[in-house]
């Protein structure tokens, strides 16, 4: 709830010089040493990490203390989690079992963040009766948490306590006349408040919590819901108050709205916002500071890679049935061997930034690409549940964002209608890197203006869109090809009803 | 012993749970419920109803009318 510029305050905080692309994508030459240890394997405060180390959360805190336009109760939060489905609700001892038993099956799971389904903060014994279950028996799971911010100020000292080095707040507005139009009320010290006063009231504990956390070197990430027409211009003033407190990153995330999710925003057909209008402001504040840009708005309960949901294997039953061997050299290991991948994308990524630093062009464009993790383009076409968009330039390759298109958050299920949405998922993009792809969908691409590209199966996607970038460029220089702008992209509304 | 929770709009998040200054309120299959014996109405702690006051579901927590209304003790 569930991230990720503090160029300058949040990287310059720790001291040493950061230098001015220390955002999400930053990588370890950016950062400071001791910022690059806290983020270098969290995967939703490094966009670089987020390809190859998982996180967990743990639905432990049910109760919320406040009321937002874009979340229905009965379900999961909509925006930071999915609606449609409860997470099922875990007391800490079975929160602690949970995270042993994954953390077992899946040696790169770094982090568990408790997310909700309501604030953590609002039950506080249950949230940190679990970080302290899990610091015992498992010392090396980084700790996290996200908040709404009214109760913070009365728990840093417990935060700080517990060694929780990152905290999310989800900041939508600085200004209480924008804030009523978002929150209904907060209940705070036994009394409902409703209206400005409400919004106040939340806002000041909000940036007050923060400047506590940062002032006691906790990395903070600030999530802010793009709320078209109501806080997306005003953005760009969060964006400001957040950074002079010293928050570390910035995500903005596309409000999720439809009347089927039950919201006040949803039923009243408030829309959300398209995928041109969220990466322009997103541009527009990266200026200022670092922008996640790689955030899933996963549920209070998702385990795996950020792009993956594994929950379902690991059901209440099913864990708390099995005995449970944690073996931190095995964990050691796996991860030994993803930094040594990891260290071979890099020096592939700078080989081609070599190759392309001859030329000489202003263009700037998108491509989506279809990958199981690793950083690699290692997914069917057919098979992607959702498309990461990187945008490429002589600069480099930078990933700005992924595309939903699985099929049970659209609409149609046959071949056709899901092509069609697919093609609407990534209509900004010049072309589209798979592992494979069928005849039928390479034809229908192409007559759609994305190039279909196969070649690269298997292999980094950094480098690989980068050499195909310079064959682009040779194309223009020769005469064969001509440079076209492509139009907007959908961003999926639906989220997963069905699932 | 005034208010109740509707049960079927109740979505067992347990924010009243430990508001409530009487301990009237325990989890009952998965949703809450108010003992009628243990509820004030919050009479002599605070100007409104806890539970109303924290509830996510509007109408959810309400007065039980089947029973007579609480009464302070003179």
């Amino acid at each position: 709830m569930q991230e990720q510029a503090a160029e300058h305050k949040g990287c310059a905080t720790s001291g040493s010089g950061g230098n001015a692309s220390c955002g999400s994508g930053a990588g370890q030459r950016d950062l400071a040493p001791e910022i690059w240890e806290k983020v270098k394997n969290h995967p939703c405060y490094s966009e670089e990490a987020h390809h190859h180390y998982a996180r967990m959360h743990v639905a432990v805190a049910p109760a919320c203390n406040i009321q937002c336009n874009y979340c229905n109760r009965k379900y999961d939060c909509a925006n930071e989690s999915r609606p449609g489905v409860v997470s099922e609700k875990l007391t800490a001892e079975q929160a602690a079992k949970k995270v042993l038993a994954v953390a077992s099956t899946i040696p790169q799971m770094t982090v568990l963040g408790i997310a909700g389904p309501g604030d953590p903060l609002a039950n506080p014994e249950k949230t940190f009766k679990t970080f302290a279950l899990v610091s015992k028996v498992a010392p090396d799971i980084k700790l996290c948490l996200s908040t709404n911010g009214l109760a913070l100020p009365d728990h840093v000292d417990t935060i700080a306590r517990f060694k929780v080095d990152h905290v999310t707040i989800t900041i939508n507005m600085v200004d209480a006349k924008i804030g009523q139009h978002i929150y209904p009320w907060v209940y705070w010290k036994h009394k409902r408040y409703v209206g400005e006063e409400a919004a106040q009231l939340l806002s000041d504990r909000q940036l007050m919590g923060l400047e506590m956390l940062t002032a006691r070197g906790i990395l903070c990430k600030v999530n802010s819901v793009m709320i078209p027409g109501i806080n997306d211009e005003h953005l760009v003033e969060v964006n400001r108050a957040v950074k002079s407190r010293g928050a570390f990153l910035h995500n903005i995330m596309p409000l999720i709205s439809a009347p089927e999710h039950g919201t006040v925003f949803g039923l009243n057909g408030q829309r959300g916002p398209s995928a041109r209008e969220l990466k322009a402001l997103q541009d527009s504040c990266e200026g200022e500071m670092n922008m996640m840009r790689h955030c899933r708005q996963c549920r209070a309960d998702a385990v795996g890679l950020l792009g993956e949901d594994r929950s379902a294997e690991f059901s209440t039953d099913r864990i708390m049935a099995t005995e449970v061997n944690y073996d931190s050299e095995a964990r050691k290991a796996y991860q030994a061997k993803v930094e040594a991948e990891r260290r071979a994308k890099a020096a592939a990524r700078q080989h081609e930034l070599d190759a392309l630093a001859g030329a000489n062009s202003g263009i700037k464009l998108l491509i989506a690409v279809a990958t199981k993790g690793s950083g690699l383009v290692n997914e069917h076409f057919g098979h992607a549940k959702e498309f990461q968009v990187y945008e490429i330039s002589t600069a480099g390759a930078k990933f700005v964002g992924h595309r939903r298109v699985d099929l049970y958050c659209q609409g149609g299920f046959g071949e056709e209608e899901s092509l069609a949405t697919v093609i609407r998922a990534i209509n900004d993009c010049h072309a589209v890197f798979v592992a494979k792809i069928g005849g039928c969908p390479k034809a229908d691409l192409r007559a759609a203006g994305i190039d279909p590209v196969d070649e690269y199966a298997g292999q980094f996607i950094e480098k690989s869109a980068l050499a195909w970038f310079r064959n682009y460029l040779d194309r223009i220089g020769s005469g064969a090809i001509v440079h076209q702008p492509r139009g907007d992209a959908d961003i999926r509304q639906g989220a997963y009803i069905a699932a | 012993m005034p208010l109740k929770i509707i049960a079927s709009q109740c979505t067992g998040c347990s924010a009243c749970e430990p508001e409530c200054p009487n301990v009237a309120i325990t989890e009952k299959n998965g949703t809450f419920w108010i003992n009628p014996k243990k509820c004030t109405e919050c009479i002599g702690h605070f100007d409104t109803p806890q539970c109303i006051a924290v509830c996510p579901v509007d109408n959810t927590c309400v007065i039980d009318t089947s029973v007579p209304r609480y009464r302070p003790a003179a």
